[in-house]
């Protein structure tokens, strides 16, 4: 893996955040966030609980709303037209740190609903769909189980399946390992490194400081709604410019 | 430790002390009392019930069922005449209260659930309407409902000025008309048949299920068992010749021919105690849509689903595990509600309960009878609900 590819060669961004500013009522959780992402890059936010992160990637697919601001994904601005939230959701998959599998569905029709659905395949191709990234995730042989059945490491890699299997181009990752055992912290990774290598464009928020040093083309800070700093992990890791970067890696490095 | 205490170790009767302390023993006998009061309160009632009775040369016993009734019934649903028994026709009285109670049942629940999404919908003005029909329909006592749709009926015009539903049947203060296919013995084989493919779907549903979990090969049962739902009853009628006739209303004096006839008196009652049921399961569907997680929905808009879509794929399925108990009550509580006809005259149970009380002066045994239909009915229709209810839940572990 080369971790030399910076934002500048990756050719133009697909996903561009410019001053990006939210509020929850009088509170502003986030402040003028800028944020390009080039296709193929893997970008890791990190801060501490409370600093916006969530928000901001639930911006990107308008599970949240900004009100001030530009998002643009794959030159589509987001806005609240029905049209361009359904066309920039279906290029975007999600990873909820609480998997959010559907608990009424078996595990195959959790990775079919999209695609029957809304891309409007044969069952038939769905299913085969589902397979190939059930295949994907190692776990073919759960297809008929249902989500609760299964341990909290399987849940999460069928989520990444269901993500994929609307063949995205963006992958967001909220925080996808917080909910887990640390036994199952490394299968999940381990996925999520195998869906890197493959090229895919995404975006991790996540305190798994191991994942940003070997996958991360770029990591950023936040920390109360701000964007602190920006770096490739080498830099970040090793020289971070900011005081509160460095209060913040002290503390998660320390164990 | 009280074992520790050697006064309390050398009393002689320790075994005694230790029944008498135990815990199964103290529950066993507040049971065996309160069982024995319930027992003699019982006998208490029964012997002063049969003393007043014997005083006032009242006859005991259900022999009066077997006896004439002499009154007719408006509206039956079996073949009644006054020269029937009592018997018959407090089945009458029981099929009519079904028959509204069944009714009543699917408009509740329709109307129950469109409101109780509009409850939660994103539009402003029918959440709105939405939230002042339930506060309406649920805060109106049930009776005056009833009378009110009573009113509004009896206030339709005649049936010479009767309302003309495009050539298909009248409305009008005598009810709503409509054409109907005329009677042939080929509908009630076709009922069966009916019947016969609902079941069969349901056991094909269960053997797809074990086939699943046995080979891991997936069998679509859905569209044989609609061929056969739809099927059988289709080949029971070509089976009879096919007879197509229907039977259209024609105004005749003062009312109409040929046709079937929901009565006023149904129409009223049906209407009265499923709107005020609905309001209630809107609120019962409220709660369920509410008290499926937020992330569920989330999950949902990032592939891309349609609200559509999420409501009927992702959280009406999710939310019917909430909501099917206390359906199942308002459900009961319909049936039970029905008991209010005698105020418009529909002829239910109770109506006609109370008609055989008063010619035969049986009171306790006509109540008695009445007060146990109702209490099959209604353990019935629960542990249909069960079922189901057991059929929606989530599979864990």
């Amino acid at each position: 893996m080369t971790k030399s590819t910076s934002t500048l060669n990756a050719g133009d961004p697909v996903i561009s955040l410019h001053n990006v500013s939210k509020w929850y009522g009088q509170f502003q959780c986030l402040h003028n966030v800028s944020l390009d992402v080039g296709k193929g890059e893997r970008v890791v936010v990190c801060g501490p609980s409370g600093s916006g992160k969530s928000t901001l990637i639930r911006c990107i697919n308008r599970l949240e709303v900004h009100q001030e601001g530009q998002i643009v994904v794959k030159g589509l601005e987001m806005t609240d037209n029905i049209k361009s939230i359904d066309a920039i959701r279906r290029n975007i998959g999600m990873v909820f740190q609480n998997f959010n599998l559907f608990p009424h569905l078996t595990v195959l029709e959790n990775l079919t609903l999209g695609p029957t659905l809304t891309r409007q395949m044969k069952k038939a191709d769905a299913d085969e769909l589902a397979m190939h990234f059930l295949r994907k995730v190692r776990i073919p042989e759960q297809a008929q189980k249902y989500p609760l059945q299964l341990s909290g490491g399987q849940q999460q890699r069928v989520a990444i399946a269901r993500s994929l299997c609307m063949e995205p181009e963006i992958m967001l990752f909220d925080e996808p390992t917080s909910a887990l055992d640390p036994e199952m912290i490394k299968e999940v990774l381990d996925t999520m490194i195998e869906l890197a290598q493959s090229g895919m464009t995404m975006i991790v928020v996540t305190h798994e400081m191991g994942f940003a040093r070997t996958v991360a083309d770029n990591v950023v800070f936040m920390a109360d709604g701000r964007k602190i700093e920006s770096a490739p992990p080498e830099e970040f890791f090793g020289n971070p410019r900011e005081e509160r970067t460095r209060a913040f890696l002290d503390q998660i490095l320390k164990h | 430790m009280l074992d520790a205490n050697p006064a309390y170790r050398q009393r002689p009767s320790r075994r005694m002390r230790d029944i008498l302390y135990s815990e199964s023993f103290r529950t066993a006998i507040y049971q065996i009392a309160l069982a024995g009061a319930v027992g003699l309160l019982g006998l208490f009632l029964y012997q002063n019930v049969i003393e007043n009775l014997q005083r006032q040369n009242i006859a005991t016993g259900f022999g009066f069922l077997r006896e004439i009734s002499q009154f007719e019934i408006g509206e039956t649903l079996i073949e009644y005449s006054s020269r029937d028994t009592y018997f018959r026709a407090l089945v009458v009285g029981l099929l009519n209260t079904l028959k509204v109670s069944a009714a009543g049942i699917v408009l509740a629940t329709l109307v129950g659930f469109c409101v109780g999404i509009a409850r939660v919908s994103n539009n402003w003005l029918l959440q709105r309407i939405a939230t002042g029909y339930v506060e309406i329909v649920r805060n109106i006592p049930v009776i005056l409902q009833v009378i009110f749709w009573a009113a509004v009926i009896r206030n339709l015009p005649a049936p010479r000025q009767a309302l003309d539903l495009w050539g298909t049947g009248f409305l009008s203060n005598r009810g709503l008309t409509v054409a109907t296919p005329a009677s042939d013995p080929a509908h009630l084989w076709m009922i069966l048949a009916f019947v016969a493919g609902v079941a069969l779907m349901v056991a094909g549903d269960r053997w797809a299920k074990r086939h699943r979990e046995a080979t891991g090969r997936h069998v679509d049962i859905l569209w044989p068992g609609l061929a056969l739902i739809v099927g059988l009853p289709l080949l029971v009628w070509l089976a009879f010749g096919a007879p197509h006739a229907i039977s259209f209303p024609e105004r005749k004096g003062f009312n109409f021919a040929g046709g079937s006839t929901v009565s006023p008196e149904f129409v009223a009652l049906m209407t009265g105690i499923s709107l005020y049921a609905s309001g209630f399961i809107a609120e019962i569907v409220r709660a369920g849509i509410q008290a499926t997680p937020k992330g569920q929905v989330e999950a949902a808009r990032s592939i891309a689903l349609r609200p559509r879509f999420i409501m009927r794929y992702v959280v009406l399925p999710q939310a019917l595990r909430v909501i099917v108990p206390p359906l199942t009550s308002q459900y009961v509580s319909l049936i039970k509600n029905s008991s209010i006809a005698v105020v418009v005259g529909y002829p239910d149970l109770v109506n006609i309960g109370n008609t055989v009380m008063n010619q035969t002066g049986q009171a306790v045994e006509a109540i008695a009878v009445m007060m146990l239909v109702y209490l099959i009915v209604s353990l019935v229709t629960s542990t249909l609900m069960n079922l189901y209810n057991r059929l929606v839940a989530i599979k864990e572990r």
